[in-house]
């Protein structure tokens, strides 16, 4: 952001409005205002669909304000899926950039948009799609997998979806009003303080992220004590569904790690607000101490993201080989000594930091030793496929192509980890290479294995199976036509983050890469064709029975998509595949004596606090200090208020209860 | 694995069979899981105290040719403000023992009287800062006093926090009296606060204490 003349920053402007000038309006980027009229016309057409069709009201009273972990769990994943579409739009436009940019052609970014396009990518995926879709997954699943109604505090939960929200939204807002951070996705000082980078960009990034924060400390904190406290009778730790364990070791390095994001942020923010010297060259300060802390939370949060997937892998695994999980318990060790063992291989990510041979050394070894339970957990998942009756629907396809890249991902990152071989190939395009073949190979396959098990708990009906291959195949095809060549010229020294290339020989391994995204894109298009087939088609693809897949955990005891109180009676568990041992053993469902059903009440509380959030993060981003001042006393108002709110439950009524189960008895006995 | 997994005897019907549902809602106090994440809040809060000590102990001895610990602190002034801070935390606990015995005057006064000590520890604070930044140590001084000035600050801000936290539920005390609701806010109140004193003990001993051995 260039100062702008002063004629418009005179005194009573800059009151009011701090640094925002017009010069923060993108005009002199076509792509940036070409995107905002498409925005803006699909926004103002949704805002003018829900008025027409007065939905407004359904809109606050069913979903904004919901304490209901399944809606919440719905809408995480509308908002994951949203922003993924965003954060791919920007791998796109560098795969073009990447591609083009030889022979003296500058391409057609130039270098302060091409580095905001990176910046936001890395943020945007972790943060806003990553992070978002598994919360959604484990909010939905955890508690009907436990049987519970819902969560220990469902309050919490709905303001955690709305501070993640709120984060989501003051990152997409620098997309259109000034810029976003130009420093890569974990914001490195120097580069990153007041002295180099002057602009709005970090604030953003920084307020963004310290909101969105706030959210997944508390979801982390509220699906623990579920898990601890709120489990079916019977229910012991080791007969709790995979799933369940694997989120909570998530959740577990959630709260571990998290604090140390809002902590490190939050000296940044000093160093930038306040002329502190945390991470400056001079006056005492340490960057590589910045570097540090951010990794003892970055490290952990990339197992945060992949845990709960091992679980959604291993349910798929074992649900379609129509077998019990091989080594159940070894399973669950392998995924706690993953979580404890995430903290003690921080420094893997800054060897050429230079702390010597023998620090570089003990952490190069803890990295190579987390092979091994993930090792164990890839052996666990063959030996429940051998000699399974595995049926090749599409969960269990994305799983086989999860075993495959993931594989491969991982064996990289053990040359990664060879400190030696790491100070070659640090900050290179191999590294991008490896890091896109776990998360994508890992994270993004278990999340549509994961899509496409459990919508038909959600919705009711089945999702296309033609559509759904033809993603799958575009997806994992142009995967490996879109990251190979970057391992190929990461090994040739090509770094990461370059924007024009002199060297022509490379260019063709950009260009296959840039078709490996093309592939993706179509792939991705073909989910949203597949999302649209099913619901166009929902009534031939409609599953009465709540168990399309033979499944063998107790959310396919209910029915789909499950009552608001997910169970009318509080199940009792036997077996760690409980609703296989229930099917075995012949259980017949209750059709009588319902009770009345305690439950939580909706709040607005939570959508309020986070718009006073945003407006809070505006005023810090801006300077508009009264906008800051006044939002956060009005944040402390709405929070104090809402603890003078004593009722916060309901029950449902018996008639109600007997009514919902009486339409399910119905639709049982009509399929026969 | 064996087939059959042997059946808690509890979760037997009258002839033997397992069973399947509870035939009557189980009864879940309320709140019941609060304490626990109360719990793993204040960790996660110690969390964010434990990078500042590191902070501090990466960037304490750089000084930028500028003031040290020696220069600096008053000893006798920090030990009265923490003994404002532990005698705080005593009548924290009284106020907790007349909650036990569910008498209301008496809860409010040791209230009363624990939020008079977290004011005037907050009182000493704000001199001393002051009084720092008067001398020319201000936090963009040196790593050094960034460092101090984040970790003590923070703890500061805590402390406020929990003052506004003990007037709101003074005035919600007096609204409804000490229901369950109320016993329980005010069960996390005083673990926050017991929370608080321990991080002050660790700032006293490694910035203050430690700091004029340096």
């Amino acid at each position: 952001m260039s100062p702008h003349p002063a004629s418009e920053n005179s005194g009573i402007w800059k009151l009011i409005f701090g640094r925002l000038d017009w010069s923060a309006i993108p005009i002199h980027e076509p792509i940036l205002i070409g995107t905002f009229i498409a925005v803006a016309i699909g926004g103002v057409a949704v805002l003018g669909l829900v008025t027409k069709y007065r939905l407004w009201g359904m809109l606050w009273r069913d979903w904004f304000t919901t304490v209901d972990h399944k809606r919440i769990g719905i809408m995480y994943m509308i908002l994951g899926l949203i922003m993924f579409v965003r954060g791919f739009a920007d791998a796109v436009m560098m795969r073009l950039q990447q591609a083009m940019a030889f022979n003296g052609s500058e391409g057609y970014l130039n270098a302060h948009h091409y580095d905001q396009i990176f910046t936001a990518h890395g943020v945007i995926m972790i943060f806003f799609v990553a992070m978002p879709m598994i919360t959604g997954i484990m909010n939905y699943m955890v508690p009907l997998q436990i049987g519970a109604r819902d969560v220990s505090f469902p309050f919490l939960n709905n303001f955690s979806f709305w501070m993640t929200t709120a984060g989501a939204v003051i990152v997409m807002m620098s997309l259109f009003v000034g810029e976003f951070a130009r420093t890569g996705w974990l914001a490195y000082p120097p580069l990153s303080g007041i002295a180099y980078s002057p602009g709005v960009g970090v604030d953003y990034y920084i307020w963004g992220l310290q909101i969105a924060g706030i959210g997944t400390l508390l979801s982390g904190v509220n699906l623990i004590a579920t898990i601890v406290k709120m489990r079916a009778p019977g229910m012991s730790m080791m007969k709790l569904p995979i799933f369940v364990w694997t989120s909570l070791c998530a959740n577990v390095l959630i709260v571990a790690a998290f604090p140390v994001l809002t902590a490190v942020l939050a000296l940044l923010s000093l160093d930038r607000y306040v002329g502190t010297a945390f991470f400056t060259n001079d006056m005492g300060g340490n960057p590589m101490m910045y570097v540090n802390l951010i990794w003892i939370w970055g490290h952990p949060e990339v197992y945060i993201l992949i845990l709960p997937l091992f679980g959604v892998f291993s349910e798929v695994t074992s649900t379609f080989s129509n077998k019990r999980l091989f080594g159940y318990s070894s399973m669950v060790y392998a995924t706690v000594v993953i979580a404890i063992l995430s903290y003690l291989v921080w420094l893997h990510h800054f060897f050429t930091m230079g702390s010597g041979a023998s620090v570089n050394s003990f952490f190069g070894i803890t990295t190579m030793v987390i092979s091994i339970p993930t090792g164990a957990k890839l052996f666990n998942w063959l030996f429940t496929m051998y000699r399974g009756r595995i049926r090749f629907e599409l969960p269990m396809m994305w799983t086989v192509a999860f075993m495959l890249t993931f594989v491969v991902g991982g064996m990289t990152g053990v040359l990664l980890a060879v400190p030696p071989a790491d100070f070659v190939l640090h900050n290179s395009l191999f590294l991008i290479a490896h890091f896109h073949n776990v998360i994508i190979g890992g994270v993004l396959f278990g999340l549509f294995a994961a899509i496409n098990y459990w919508w038909p708990k959600a919705f009711g009906f089945k999702l296309d199976r033609k559509w759904g291959v033809y993603s799958f195949w575009l997806w994992v095809v142009g995967f490996w036509f879109a990251f190979m060549p970057l391992y190929i010229l990461g090994l040739m020294g090509v770094t990461r983050r370059m924007r024009v290339f002199d060297d022509p020989s490379l260019q063709i391994w950009f260009e296959i890469a840039a078709l490996g995204a093309v592939m993706i894109a179509a792939g991705i298009a073909c989910m949203f064709i597949q999302f649209g087939v099913s619901i166009k088609n929902r009534d031939k693809l409609r599953d009465t029975t709540g168990d399309p897949w033979n499944g063998r955990t107790l959310e396919w005891a209910t029915s789909s998509p499950p009552p608001d109180y997910n169970f009318a009676f509080t199940p009792v568990i036997h077996d760690g595949d409980a609703w296989a041992d229930m099917k075995k053993r012949g259980y017949q469902r209750p059709t009588s004596g319902f009770e009345p059903i305690h439950m939580p009440s909706n709040t607005g509380t939570g959508v309020i606090i986070a718009g006073l959030s945003i407006a809070f993060s505006v005023g810090m981003i801006w300077y508009m200090w009264w906008l800051a001042g006044l939002s956060f006393v009005g944040i402390l108002a709405v929070a104090i208020g809402h603890t003078f709110n004593y009722k916060r439950d309901f029950h449902i009524p018996r008639d109600v209860v007997e009514r919902t189960e009486g339409e399910r008895t119905r639709q049982l006995a009509m399929q026969g | 694995m064996a087939s059959a997994p042997t059946i808690d005897p509890a979760f037997l019907d009258k002839d033997g069979k397992p069973l399947f549902h509870l035939e009557h809602e189980p009864h879940h106090p309320e709140g019941s899981s609060t304490m626990l994440g109360f719990w793993m809040y204040l960790m996660s809060d110690c969390l964010i105290f434990a990078c500042l000590f590191a902070t501090y102990a990466v960037l304490g001895g750089n000084y930028a040719a500028g003031p040290g610990p020696k220069d600096l602190f008053d000893l006798s002034l920090v030990a009265l403000n923490t003994a404002m801070l532990l005698f705080s935390s005593i009548t924290y606990g009284f106020a907790m023992l007349a909650v036990e015995k569910n008498r209301i005057g008496a809860t409010q006064g040791w209230l009363a009287i624990t939020g008079l000590f977290g004011l005037a520890f907050l009182g000493i604070e704000l001199y001393e800062f002051a009084h720092l930044i008067h001398e020319g140590a201000t936090p963009m001084r040196s790593g050094f006093l960034s460092a101090f000035f984040a970790l003590v600050g923070t703890h500061g801000l805590h402390v406020t926090f929990g003052i506004i936290w003990l007037a709101t539920l003074m005035v919600q005390v007096a609204k409804k009296g000490l229901i369950p609701a109320n016993q329980r806010r005010l069960m996390c109140l005083s673990m926050f606060w017991h929370f608080l004193d321990v991080i002050w003990i660790g700032v006293f001993t490694f910035v203050y204490l430690m700091g004029m051995l340096r």
